[in-house]
């Protein structure tokens, strides 16, 4: 049964080019393109992993997290940061916001499946 | 699993652009004086978007210019420093260089490096004041800021960097080990080069072949060792652990270490221990499931998966609202819509000939198809509409470089940037419409001390805009500067030998300013010496089968209108019968039809006909006269008049009669057989016969004529 991610990204290409990467590893993908997209896609799809950009318009990647986090389902579900910010300054933000972990932009697909799989293989 | 990036540039490209553009317009509307966060944020959006596609698809050079931008904007949009209209000066020159980077990447053209350098410095300069005026950042923090966006060594090559002072802070070593198959020497000479950069570098002679193994002193993070290797070294072959021996007491780092006991260290990503779901809690929330709450969630979960499918598609659906079609298939389309209304036609006309009591099932059938047909052209045609704002949207750009250069103050208004043009016409209009603008600013619009003291305000106006009317869209550059010097003009135009007189009217007057060559600028400047003159955009107008008029007030301003139809393809027309012949009459030319009682066709002398309707004299054009046809009637009175109104004037038609009201295809007649006098182009008729289209307009200028 495929797990299903939520792929969150402003940026077109990058949501395309992790959808693509992710359904090619046997992943259901959702896309969304921010952060209050993401929250609306959250709360109707019961997904198995959150994998969120940090910069976006309305809400940001920090935000999405705190707020997903106060929802039941995703008190458990893994929520991923993919972003540039690799400073430990966003990393302890991340944290304290509740991410599971980080993956730093740019990456390449194969990286991006290790660390999924790491999660949830 | 190995995934081909290249197929998503042009993607990536297309998005970049647009981020661009929306940079652009956000850094143009940008009040320096109080600058908006929500614009400032948006910018830094758009430059940091931009620089995570250019990283993950290995276009460094734009890396290295989004990343300058980021810094200096995120300090803009912390308070950091306040806006100075030199940084938007800059901002719009580094969002050009990336243009052309983009094109570049595009095999469109080549980026400058000399420009890109000297932007990049100009960007280092401004961000570096923030630090001498601001006291709370540190020189550190920028610099491995930096470090860590090092992504290739042909980066680091160009710009060297700088090592802070690394005494207080806490320094691991890293043991690198990775393979060194397919590196050149030079390369992996580049590589140590940037891992010195990072700190102290120690190689380990290694025992297996093509492993070359390192050991890295440094305080930068380990992702930073990964970057500076994984853009020269495949990843797979790559590996950074800790030396654990060599961890001088760091808090973040041993939890780290910690928590990343359990797997091996993961170069470029990480997890927070004790965060949710994180690798080593698996088990834990496993067995966490067995809650009532929990299963529901489950549950719902299973539910969820069983029509995956189905919900990913739908979510797809809704994210893309436009696909990208290649012009070459909405065209095709076109022409076959084109075919099919003919068809269509010939079709009714073969129906018509059946009892329509007998055949009433085809009667209505070829009714519903007549409705559906008009309807599927209708709404391909709308394909190629695409809204003005599309050309509009770059000339506040173009009207702030001009005004600096210039010196003047000028604010530019855009009205009615939804109004939908064929994409065909949009393409042509740029060009005349970009001369348009820079004209009313360079020869319209007054510097402000002239402005003051004519009593208008410093700040000139320059509006664009445009709208429908009738089967046309308008599109007009006003402006509210000096408007046109008519005895500047005349003077001009008898040094040119040019046949005028005083007696002229305003209107003719100033179409003489599209004569070629015309100019009464007093000092050519280079902005009015490039491009295309008035000629040239009057002649362009004339192709695409539009008017332009223009209407000036000396020291008020001038507008100049362009006057283009909605399409090039389809027509609404009336076809009407003069002897065996059919011509087509161009719907919107038409104010009304009728047939004259003898005693309101007057002749008179030098004019020929005349008609009165409703106590106006109108020109009557005999049609077969102009055709030499053999028309079934002569007299005016026993045949029918079509009133036409080009131009701002009006003339009567004479046909034999009226057929009906079509929408035809037009075809062109210049391109298929020569270009005729009074004919605009032909169509295709349902029985299969051609059908000329009457160049209306030219029609009621020459009757206009011929009564003067």
């Amino acid at each position: 049964m495929a797990k299903t991610i939520l792929a969150v990204d402003d940026s077109a290409s990058i949501r395309q080019m992790v959808t693509f990467t992710l359904k090619g590893a046997g992943y259901e993908v959702i896309e969304a393109v921010d952060g209050q997209d993401a929250l609306d896609k959250a709360n109707i799809h019961k997904v198995n992993l959150v994998l969120t950009d940090i910069n976006m318009p309305r809400i940001d990647g920090l935000k999405l997290l705190e707020l997903l986090r106060k929802l039941t389902h995703y008190k458990t579900v893994p929520i991923l940061m993919l972003t540039t910010e690799s400073s430990d300054e966003i990393k302890a933000k991340g944290r304290a916001a509740g991410a599971t972990g980080w993956l730093v932009k740019p990456f390449d697909p194969k990286r991006l499946l290790e660390v999924i799989g790491k999660v949830i293989g | 699993m190995s995934t081909d990036l290249e197929q998503f540039y042009e993607i990536f490209f297309e998005e970049s652009s647009e981020l661009l553009a929306d940079m652009e317009t956000c850094l143009l509307r940008l009040d320096v004086s109080s600058p908006d966060l929500e614009d400032l944020n948006a910018i830094f959006r758009a430059a940091h978007s931009i620089k995570g596609g250019a990283g993950t698809f290995g276009f460094t050079d734009m890396t290295e210019m989004t990343h300058m931008l980021e810094t200096l904007l995120d300090k803009l949009r912390k308070g950091e420093l306040e806006v100075r209209s030199e940084m938007v000066d800059a901002f719009l020159k580094a969002g050009d260089v990336i243009k052309e980077q983009l094109a570049a990447h595009r095999g469109e053209g080549q980026a400058d490096p000399v420009v890109a350098t000297a932007v990049c410095e100009e960007l280092q300069r401004l961000s570096d004041e923030t630090q001498a005026l601001a006291p709370v950042p540190v020189k550190e923090t920028i610099d491995s800021d930096i470090n860590t966006e090092t992504v290739s060594e042909e980066e680091a090559k160009i710009t060297p960097v700088k090592i802070p002072s690394i005494d207080d802070l806490p320094r691991i070593t890293y043991c690198i080990e990775f393979s060194n198959r397919g590196l050149s020497n030079a390369v992996l000479e580049d590589l140590y080069t940037n891992l010195r950069e990072l700190g102290t570098l120690e190689n380990i002679a290694s025992a297996i072949e093509n492993v070359r193994q390192l050991k890295l002193t440094t305080s930068n993070s380990e992702e930073d060792v990964w970057e500076a290797l994984a853009f020269v070294v495949d990843p797979a072959n790559l590996k950074i652990e800790v030396d654990t021996r060599s961890v001088i007491a760091e808090p973040l780092a041993i939890e780290d270490e910690l928590s990343m006991a359990k797997m091996p260290p993961a170069p470029g990503y990480g997890f927070f221990p004790g965060a949710p779901a994180a690798p080593r809690d698996i088990d834990d929330l496993e067995s966490n499931l067995n809650s009532p709450q929990q299963k529901n969630h489950i549950n719902e979960a299973h539910g969820f998966h069983k029509s995956s499918n189905k919900t990913t598609a739908v979510a797809s659906v809704n994210e893309t609202s436009s696909i990208r079609v290649s012009i070459e298939k909405v065209d095709q389309m076109i022409n076959l819509v084109g075919e099919l209304v003919i068809t269509q036609a010939m079709l009714a006309q073969t129906a018509s000939q059946f009892d329509p009591v007998v055949f009433e099932k085809l009667h209505s059938g070829m009714n519903q198809l007549e409705r559906n047909t008009r309807d599927l052209q209708e709404s391909v045609m709308s394909i190629r509409m695409m809204p003005i704002s599309f050309i509009f949207s770059r000339y506040p750009r173009v009207v702030r470089d001009l005004a600096v250069k210039l010196n003047k103050r000028v604010e530019l208004k855009t009205v009615g940037e939804n109004t939908e043009l064929d994409k065909g016409l949009i393409e042509k209009i740029a060009d005349p419409l970009t001369h348009l603008v820079r004209n009313s600013l360079d020869h319209g619009i007054e510097v402000p001390e002239k402005r003051i003291s004519a009593g208008k305000p410093a700040h000139g106006t320059i509006t664009l805009r445009a709208f429908h009317q009738g089967g046309s869209i308008v599109i007009e550059v006003s402006d509210d500067g000096a408007g046109l010097n008519r005895r500047k003009i005349l003077a001009k135009a008898r040094e040119r030998d040019l046949p005028v007189h005083d007696g002229m009217t305003d209107q003719e007057v100033w179409l003489l300013i599209f004569e070629a060559g015309f100019s009464t600028a007093e000092t050519v400047t280079d902005v009015s010496g490039r491009g295309v003159g008035m000629d040239v955009v009057k002649r362009n107008i004339q192709s695409m089968g539009g008017r332009i008029d223009i209407e000036s007030a000396f020291g008020v301003g001038t507008r100049i209108s362009i006057r283009l139809p909605l399409t090039l393809a389809i027509l609404d027309g009336l076809s009407v019968a003069v002897g065996d012949q059919m011509f087509i009459v161009p719907l919107n030319y038409i104010t009304e039809s009728l047939q004259p009682v003898a005693t309101d066709i007057k002749t008179i002398s030098g004019q020929g006909r005349v008609v009165q309707v409703r106590g106006e004299y109108l020109p009557v054009i005999a049609l077969h006269e102009i055709f030499r046809l053999r028309p079934k009637v002569t007299a005016v009175h026993e045949g029918i008049l079509v009133i036409l109104e080009a131009e701002g004037h009006k003339a009567a038609l004479f046909v034999d009669d009226l057929i009906g009201q079509h929408q035809v295809v037009i075809k062109s007649l210049e391109s298929n057989y020569r270009r005729v006098q009074g004919v605009s182009g032909a169509t295709i008729m349902g029985d299969g016969k051609v059908a000329l289209i009457l160049d209306t307009a030219a029609l009621v200028m020459s009757s206009q004529q011929e009564a003067l």
